[in-house]
């Protein structure tokens, strides 16, 4: 499902289509948004280096961790920064994001591929921006270029959401963004950030835990460190939107490890989707073949069988026909004249109750049959 | 006693990857009334004051005044008038700060503010390469109170910390915060607390003991470490458990059912 997604990114959008979108959320329980956030841009940034990607460059807006980090991140991953500044530029909104160290004016000047940005607040500025940068990188023609924004939230605390919602929409509908992704803590927000922001991504990655608590309260401390959390593990569901309205859940395990995060196949994958989609049901709603078969070879006990005559099944249509044809009876008759060669042997009539009841192919002829 | 004091020292150990990142770490302690976790504070406090280590502690004082901390750090063993006479230990006295948010809807912050500068300015001066460059540890006390000195106004009170969080990558230093976590009852609030939570590399947690009163423990605590590693880049467990005792000159940690 990682691969999935990260292809999505990689392919990029159609010409006049918005961008795809990619919403990594998480919660304080599963906080590990940040390994799946870093396996994604570290995927863009190795598949844009082999140019095997629509876009051309990234731009990274940092807010929630250092620029420098991110640049040894790659490193680490065995990623070639030694030309970063032609494919990856940072705006760095995490060192000043509201203009605080002017004052102290002890900010080296900084070079190569980080930009400092100083009014986080002002998303409309942070737009142009974004957008500046990635023409730099890529120039004014058809070249196209990744946004990654490592944290909604920080956004959230300092803009509205309608901000964030049109800064979202305004970068996917921008011709020279080929995809865009970002990280959510969904428990920091309303549900209805989280929704809107969902609304506007076409693929959305949840980390949830693998023991779901019974209480589906708010995730507090307690959930933080409660012994189930030791673990670096938990469930990875994707919910894909296609261009069609369809949307297909896919589900997968994670653990993450010293090198970075590893998915792993859920075994019985469609199994859990489906799961989750249907509501809990008692019975199965699909037959085997086994026993579709033995239901076929089921003879009903509503009409007189057997004796070597031919099996008559009750048929609502046919029945009417021969009654039309008999006039002459207008209340019940026994439709199957059996009784005298039967003697000593169980057998069941068949009345039928009036001519008022009209046969209809719909209705179970089983159904007031009790046995 | 040096047995038990490293089962915290344990439990929050470096992360031997992160160290060559240079970046330093936030350590958040959450406590409740039943069970302060001052203790804790006054436990690392020492630490970075100790004989052994070099590092310089820059305390930022909502709760208590200086007289206060001296006492204790006394019974544990340290002088802070003499190390701050040697520049080890520099107090930020705020008890008394009351800093409203916006005013009038413009940009004239400065509590706060004012406070991230005189911080950045005593770990630029700490950090510069005319002293021997040592180790810094910011250490706040409390977070409520911050909040109180803002006018409730968690926003800003996130902003700071995220200004002293930035020190951590510019100059690798270690932020400590103490909160109290049972204040934070209404989901609104609550906000601040998990904001700290995602922003911390570290939670230590102390609860009154689950099983009720003891004379000989005195509580429990609850480490997680996000990111802990050993030596070899493997990563370890992140959880760990155990129970102390506070007394007069120091505290014990041992783990549960090991006394008798």
């Amino acid at each position: 499902m990682a691969e999935t997604i990260c292809r999505a990114l990689r392919d990029g959008s159609l010409e006049g289509e918005h961008a795809p979108a990619l919403a990594i959320k998480d919660t304080i329980r599963t906080a590990f948004g940040v390994d799946v956030f870093d396996h994604v841009l570290c995927y863009m940034a190795s598949t844009i280096l082999a140019q095997k990607s629509q876009s051309r460059g990234l731009v990274l807006v940092a807010l929630d961790r250092s620029p420098s980090l991110y640049l040894n991140l790659l490193k680490c991953r065995g990623i070639d920064v030694f030309d970063s500044y032609t494919w990856i530029r940072v705006l760095d909104c995490y060192t000043d994001p509201l203009g605080w160290k002017e004052r102290v004016n002890a900010l080296s000047q900084k070079e190569s591929s980080e930009t400092l940005f100083k009014d986080v607040s002002d998303l409309d500025k942070l737009f142009d921006a974004v957008i500046q940068l990635g023409k730099e990188m890529v120039g004014q023609g058809k070249a196209r270029f990744c946004v990654a924004i490592d944290s909604a939230s920080m956004m959230l605390r300092h803009a509205s959401l309608s901000s964030l919602g049109s800064l979202i929409n305004k970068l996917r509908s921008y011709d020279q963004v080929s995809s865009i992704f970002w990280l959510i803590h969904s428990d920091l927000h309303e549900i209805r950030a989280t929704s809107v922001l969902e609304y506007m991504s076409s693929m959305v990655a949840s980390l949830e835990p693998i023991f779901q608590s019974s209480n589906e309260q708010r995730c507090n401390s307690e959930n933080l460190l409660s012994i189930e959390n030791d673990t670096r593990e938990g469930k990875f569901v994707v919910r894909l939107k296609r261009r069609n309205g369809r949307v297909k859940v896919m589900c997968e395990e994670f653990r993450v490890e010293e090198t970075g995060i590893k998915f792993l196949a859920v075994p019985s994958e469609s199994e859990m989707v489906n799961q989750q989609i249907l509501p809990k049901l008692q019975f199965n709603l699909q037959l085997s073949e086994k026993e579709r078969n033995d239901k076929e070879n089921v003879v009903l006990p509503f009409e007189h069988q057997g004796n070597g005559q031919t099996i008559q099944i009750y048929d609502g249509r046919r029945s009417l026909t021969l009654k039309q044809n008999d006039s002459t009876t207008s209340v019940s008759v026994p439709e199957e004249p059996h009784t005298e060669t039967d003697q000593g042997k169980g057998e069941i009539h068949y009345l039928r109750d009036s001519d008022d009841e009209l046969p209809d192919s719909d209705e179970d002829p089983d159904d007031d049959l009790d046995i | 006693m040096e047995q038990y004091l490293s089962l915290l020292d344990q439990a929050i150990e470096e992360d031997k990857t992160r160290v060559s990142d240079g970046a330093g770490r936030v350590v958040l302690i959450q406590d409740c009334v039943e069970t302060s976790g001052a203790f804790l504070l006054h436990h690392l406090m020492k630490r970075a004051l100790s004989r052994e280590s070099s590092e310089t502690v820059i305390f930022v004082a909502f709760a208590q005044p200086f007289s206060h901390y001296d006492r204790i750090l006394k019974k544990l063993g340290c002088n802070l008038i003499t190390l701050s006479q040697n520049g080890r230990f520099i107090f930020f006295d705020m008890l008394k700060l009351d800093c409203p948010d916006e005013v009038g809807g413009g940009r004239t912050k400065s509590g706060l503010v004012d406070l991230f500068h005189k911080i950045h300015k005593a770990t630029e001066v700490i950090a510069s390469p005319e002293t021997k460059k040592s180790c810094i540890t910011i250490m706040i006390d409390d977070l409520s109170l911050v909040e109180v000195a803002a006018h409730g106004s968690s926003n800003y009170v996130l902003d700071f910390l995220h200004y002293c969080q930035t020190l951590t990558s510019e100059v690798g230093c270690t932020l400590i915060l103490l909160n109290h976590e049972d204040i934070y009852s209404s989901s609104e609030q609550l906000t601040l607390n998990l904001e700290v939570e995602y922003l911390a590399d570290i939670v230590i947690k102390a609860k009154p003991l689950a099983t009720g009163l003891a004379t000989d423990v005195h509580g429990q605590l609850t480490v997680l470490n996000k990111r802990s590693s050993n030596e070899h880049g493997k990563l370890k467990k992140r959880i760990h458990n155990f129970q102390f005792k506070v007394k007069e000159n120091g505290v014990e940690y041992f783990y549960s059912g090991s006394r008798t």
